[in-house]
């Protein structure tokens, strides 16, 4: 799906060191977490060699020598207390480090998001763009503070108790790695069967999701047509699907996990009918013999959870290849920053040289595209569905770069100029009026985050919408709704229109912003708009025609190429594109 | 909320899994059998254990050999229970889950039921991605304690066989075990009581910071249009950080307590060596007895755990069951009457006195107004007036507070099941498309052919880009339709509602984002189209009843009729010329162009003259 994102096939290792590449936090004091999980690990065997020592050496005379035993248990628990206090130490380290870091790493992801071209953004599903700063993330944390500690404290509890054993008997120790290596050789395998099932939970996962969120998203066309029962039985199959692949996923988890034990078991019984020949020939003592029976518990855990633990670390290296993924993907229209040019406002004036245009893996969309809008004109652009019109606008506001040519404002090519300063000077209203959750004052205050009530109740009668105002039940203090869905799709627009006209730029361009609007509303705010934009550049996308009457001058598009310009009553006048357009429009406007 | 492990919490907590031991019982006991299994074999290890110490180990230390069929008696034992304990924790994890997969999907599949049951008037009420969560996270996490309710049970038999195991083998000793595990016990229920409000918290925040990811990208041409990306990092950063903040404070509560349930059963063993010394000093036990004990306290120091992790999950479970319960018992659903209303010919539609209101603010008020059969009907009025509120009440979508819909003089209400999107077909305002095909969109189930679709396509002037598709109908259009333009999901959305021949059509401002040219043929052709029922009227193939919303002259010039709405009341009707006479908002609504067209002219003149 997505075409953009790649640079994603590094190793496993790579892609880890490239992540804490960009988390210098969690590096920080890295070695001495380390260290401490090391010591807090020892803990493990106190209690193998507690049993060694007051089986051999307190209970060897046949009386127990009680002071012995009493001195070295008393050792022992001040061990266990000094490694429980590490392991406090270090876990917190570890929480601290790992979540600093992993925040920092979501911030940056955030931003990223946005700096990508709306072509890259568009590239994917809204939702796995989420998941980039969620799930990605939290299956990293997931896996630093649980199973890549368990992989430390695993790995140091398997040598450990593998060091003590070979002290205590080199036999049996061969003897119980002999019981477990295989289990070991199986352990990918089994890994990569839980990963292929849990990668099918999360892709049923994903179907289920999307098909309930069309039950709620697409109600009101769901109950207008009746499809209750279509949609609940596509529903109902997704929602089994996906709990018939975590059945499966747990089966597989339910089937490895308990044959560990099994493997303890036989290696146990093994210790005892080894042991015992070894301790009768006298290569063993008693008590050592039954610390080995305690020492293959530490065995078991590590090995239980490990099909767990390399799948979890599989899923944050891909994870981690995803964020990555994101923060590779180069910004390809780029902020030039504190290297653009800056500006001042005024009076704008913009031109495009020989611009060509295509979507990616698309047909050429703009053609030769040469034209000049000098300083406070008043542009209207006409042209049928497809013919380039958004394209233009979107070359206009440097949402994309040209393929080939380029676009300039006071002579400076659009690629030079900061976005402060960019975005400062020209604003674009897009179609559809997409307004955050929240009070209708806050989203018209996202124009110009400083203004307040009374700036934005002016910017509103300035607009001649005082009325539609003053009609609402709560005013400024309305609550537009998810997406502004409690808004009706006309004010819905008149918020866009409100909240860019408050960002007060220097050229205002309007693709298609009143097109729920009814025409009187239109027509007035068409008139407040040129009043108190005299002096700026406004540009107008509209399929109303009554916008190009009013324009200075007229921009006919027809299949990426601009075909006609100059004032309506010059276009109409002569046959062509407009004309045709201009006919089609009186009749559908006019009685 | 419920974020502490109150007794309430417990009490609501044991409740929801008692529903949950209800529905599965099988599955439930099959788990409880296997778990018991496992906890009973536990115990049972660690007696063998013991045995072979006594009768193989220690003897054959002493005494330089040891009988074979001793040797195997204490291999079979360690063997056997370990396979019999590998077979209950198999069973035990799996119908686990199989009990909860089963319980999530239960009630995923009834909130989707109702979410599709419940009327739009609700919907509108309750925010989307909180329908979502109530679907997807709020159904897990009511089931979460599921995963480890077998286990802690079998930890229950575990516990009681040890319990008596100990006290067979030394009542001193087990004394020490009954100290040791429910000091164990306490410390988790205060580490879960600490822990549940910290991570519910967390998991609020992880919510959160989602909402904001999904808005913001969501909004992103907003954002970048306007050039707000600091802000909204801004906005997101305070969020993450509170996030990395509770997270932490999780972290320092585990790591706290963590450490402490790995010692205090370590300690345990210590004190059952130190104990188990002195009355081997006493003669009271042997050293084989000695080991089982000990052994025992490893074996149970994780399992007991296990009652920890119920526990901690019960809030979260009864904060999930609540909100699924809600949307469950949520009332308000529509009522259907028995009426079946046959005929292929057009339906007449008569509104009286209807009222509605989102909430307390009421957006129409005592519309009335009729449509006869066959005829076309305008509904005209500034932004906001209502006419999308009232659409929604001519399909049903909605039920009026007050006043009444008639369709062939049949109450909306009294139609059965299913009636009203047999004889009605609305195009919204705001186009959806599913993700599915083409074809799909269209027939939305409908037994239709091909050629029906097509003709439709070909009404909605959408034929020409369906064909070039690659796929052509059977081509996907992606989530809400993003592969197509927005004047091409408008146009399919309208073949939508023709391909089924509707008695009463509906367009709530249809055409608004195709061109006007297009919108012209479109126009014609359903012109033709309606104009069958008048003249060579074929069964199949009468003509529609038509409501139309717009604002464009071409199209009202369709209609027999205008409505004229103004802040939700219905101002005047009458044809267009009547209300143009009579009606001075109306006329200038609809001239606003003209008039406009007009003042420019008589400037331009002006100026000319001035110039002249
Ligand atoms: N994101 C896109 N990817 C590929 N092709 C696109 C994209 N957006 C638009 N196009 C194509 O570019 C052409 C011009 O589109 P557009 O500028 O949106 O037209 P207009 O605004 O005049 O209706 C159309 O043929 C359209 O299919
Ligand atoms: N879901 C909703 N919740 C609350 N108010 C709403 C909702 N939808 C619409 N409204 C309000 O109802 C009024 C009428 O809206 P609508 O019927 O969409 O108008 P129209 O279609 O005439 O433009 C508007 O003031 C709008 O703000
Ligand atoms: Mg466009
Ligand atoms: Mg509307």
């Amino acid at each position: 799906m997505s075409v953009v994102f790649q640079g994603a096939e590094r190793s496993a290792l790579a892609t880890v060191r490239r992540g804490l590449s960009f988390t210098p936090e969690f590096r920080k004091g890295l070695v001495g977490t380390l260290v401490l999980a090391i010591v807090a690990t020892i803990g493990k065997i106190i209690v193998p060699i507690a049993v060694q020592q007051t089986i051999d050496t307190g209970l060897k005379s046949g009386t127990p020598d009680l002071p012995y035993i009493t001195r070295a248990l008393v050792l022992c628990a001040a061990a266990v207390v000094i490694t429980a206090l590490c392991g406090y130490v270090m876990n917190v380290r570890l929480y601290k480090a790992t979540e600093s870091s992993l925040a920092t790493l979501r911030v940056r992801g955030f931003r990223h998001v946005h700096d990508l071209s709306v072509l890259t953004q568009n590239s994917e599903r809204r939702g796995a763009l989420v998941s980039r700063v969620t799930n990605d993330i939290d299956q990293i944390s997931n896996f630093m503070q649980w199973g890549g500690l368990m992989i430390i404290v695993a790995c140091g509890q398997v040598l450990v108790a593998t060091g003590l054993m070979f002290v205590y008997s080199w036999q049996l120790t061969l003897l119980v790695w002999i019981c477990f290596i295989p289990l070991l050789v199986a352990l990918p395998r089994f890994q990569r069967w839980l990963s292929s099932a849990y990668t099918t939970v999360r892709e049923r996962t994903g179907d289920m999701l999307a098909a309930v969120s069309e039950s709620v998203v697409g109600a009101a066309v769901i109950r207008a047509y009746g499809s209750e029962r279509r949609t609940a039985e596509r529903i109902d199959t997704a929602i089994n699907a996906n709990r018939s692949a975590q059945i499966r996923a747990q089966k597989i988890v339910g089937m490895v996990f308990p044959l560990t034990e099994i493997v303890a078991a036989v290696a146990i019984a093994g210790i005892v009918l080894l042991g015992v020949r070894l301790g009768v020939s006298g290569d063993i003592s008693a008590g050592r013999l039954v610390a080995f029976l305690f020492l293959v518990t530490l065995f078991v855990s590590p090995l239980q959870i490990a099909t767990e633990v390399l799948n979890e670390a599989q899923n944050a290296v891909a994870g981690w290849r995803r964020v990555l993924g994101v923060l590779d993907t180069p910004p390809d229209v780029a902020d030039p920053g504190d290297e653009g040019v800056e500006l001042p406002r005024g009076p704008i004036s913009v031109a495009f040289e020989d611009v060509h245009f295509a979507y990616p893996d698309g047909a050429p969309v703009l053609h030769e595209l040469s034209v000049a809008i000098p300083p406070r004109t008043r542009i209207a652009v006409v042209g049928e569905t497809g013919s380039g019109k958004t394209t233009f606008a979107k070359l206009l506001t440097r949402l994309m770069d040209p393929v080939e040519g380029r676009v300039t404002v006071d002579g400076h090519d659009l690629r030079d100029v900061r976005f402060s300063s960019l975005r400062e000077r020209i604003v674009m209203v897009p179609q559809d009026g997409f307004l955050f959750d929240g009070a209708l004052a806050d989203n018209i205050r996202f124009g110009k985050p400083s203004a307040t009530d009374e700036e934005i109740t002016t910017a509103l009668t300035e607009l001649g919408l005082a009325d539609w105002l003053e009609g609402l039940p709560y005013g400024l203090a309305t609550p537009v709704g998810q997406r502004g869905e409690s808004l009706s799709a006309g004010e819905r627009q008149l918020v866009a229109l409100a909240r860019a006209y408050l960002a007060d730029p220097d050229l205002l361009l309007l693709d298609e912003a009143t097109s729920a609007v009814d025409p009187a509303t239109e027509v007035r705010l068409a008139r407040a708009l040129e009043g108190v934009t005299r002096g700026r550049t406004a540009i107008s996308i509209a399929h109303r025609l009554s916008t190009a009457e009013n324009a200075d001058e007229v921009f006919v598009f027809d299949a990426g190429r601009l075909v006609q310009r100059g004032p309506h009553a010059s276009l109409v006048a002569e046959p062509g594109v407009y004309a045709d357009l201009h006919a089609s429009w009186i009749s559908s406007a006019h009685s | 909320m419920a974020t502490k492990v109150t007794s309430a919490v417990m009490r609501q907590g044991l409740r929801v899994l008692g529903v949950a031991i209800r529905t599965e019982k099988a599955v439930f006991s099959a788990a409880v059998l296997s778990s018991s299994l496992y906890g009973g074999m536990t115990v049972a290890s660690a007696w063998a254990l013991g045995w072979a110490t006594e009768n193989v180990v220690l003897p054959a230390f002493g005494q330089g050999d040891i009988t074979a069929a001793a040797l195997w008696t204490g291999v079979l034992l360690i063997v056997g229970t370990a396979l019999l304990k590998a077979v209950g924790v198999a069973g035990r994890r799996i119908l686990a889950g199989v009990l909860q997969y089963r319980m999530q999907a239960r009630s995923r599949r009834d909130v989707t039921k109702q979410y599709l049951r419940l009327p739009l008037a609700w919907h509108h009420q309750h925010p989307t991605g909180q329908l979502l969560s109530n679907a997807s996270a709020d159904a897990e996490a009511a089931w979460a304690p599921l995963a480890p309710l077998p286990m802690a049970v079998g930890v229950v038999v575990m516990l009681f066989t040890a319990a008596v195991a100990m006290l067979i083998t030394d009542p001193v000793l087990a004394l020490v075990g009954f100290l040791i595990f429910p000091a164990i016990a306490v410390l988790n229920l205060v580490y879960q009581r600490k822990l549940s409000p910290l991570a519910t918290h967390a998991q609020q925040l992880r919510a959160e910071v989602s909402e904001i990811a999904h808005e913001s990208f969501d909004g992103a041409l907003v954002v970048k249009t306007l050039g707000r990306e600091d802000l909204e990092t801004e906005r997101f950063r305070r969020r993450a950080h509170e996030l990395r903040d509770a997270n932490i404070a999780v972290g320092r509560v585990r790591g706290l307590f963590d450490p402490m349930l790995e010692a205090l059963p370590t300690l345990g063993v210590l004190i059952v060596l130190m104990v188990g010394a002195m009355r081997l000093s006493g003669g009271s036990i042997n050293s084989g007895e000695l080991v089982q004990v000990a052994y025992l306290f490893t074996l149970l120091s994780f399992p007991i755990r296990a009652l920890g992790w119920v526990l901690a999950e019960l809030p979260r479970s009864v904060v999930g069951w609540q909100r699924v319960q809600a949307v469950l018992e949520a009332k308000g659903s529509m009522e259907y009457g028995e009426a079946g209303l046959r005929g292929g010919a057009p339906a007449g539609l008569q509104v009286s006195g209807l009222s509605y209101a989102y909430g307390a603010a009421e957006v129409l008020h005592d519309v009335s107004f009729e449509v006869p059969a066959g005829r076309t009907v305008a509904l005209v009025g500034p932004t906001g007036s209502g006419k999308s509120t009232l659409v929604q009440t001519l399909v049903r979508l909605v039920d009026p507070v007050k006043g009444e819909v008639l369709l062939d003089g049949v109450d909306l209400r009294e139609i059965a099941y299913g009636g009203i999107p047999d004889m009605v077909a609305l195009v919204p305002q705001q186009t959806f498309l599913f993700d599915d095909t083409v074809r799909g969109n269209i027939t939305l189930g409908l037994e239709v052919s091909d050629e029906e679709v097509w003709a439709a396509l070909r009404l909605a002037q959408a034929d020409g880009f369906v064909a070039k598709l690659p796929s052509g109908l059977d081509t996907r259009v992606g989530e809400r339709g993003t592969t197509l333009s927005g004047g091409q999901r408008q146009r399919v959305a309208l073949a939508r509602a023709l391909v089924r021949r509707p008695r009463l059509l509906i367009l709530d401002d249809a055409t608004s984002s195709v061109d006007p040219q297009v919108e012209a043929r479109i126009l014609h052709g359903l012109r033709d189209a309606l104009n069958v029922s008048e003249a060579e009227s074929r069964p199949g193939e009468e003509g529609s009843t038509v409501v139309v919303v717009a604002y464009r002259l071409a199209t009202i010039s369709l209609a027999d009729e205008v409505v004229y709405l103004d802040r939700g009341s219905v101002v005047d009707r009458g044809t267009h010329e009547e209300l143009l006479e009579r009606c001075p908002g109306y006329r200038n609504l609809v001239t606003a162009y003209e008039r406009e067209e007009a003042e420019r002219a008589a400037i331009a003149a002006e100026e000319e003259e001035v110039v002249a």
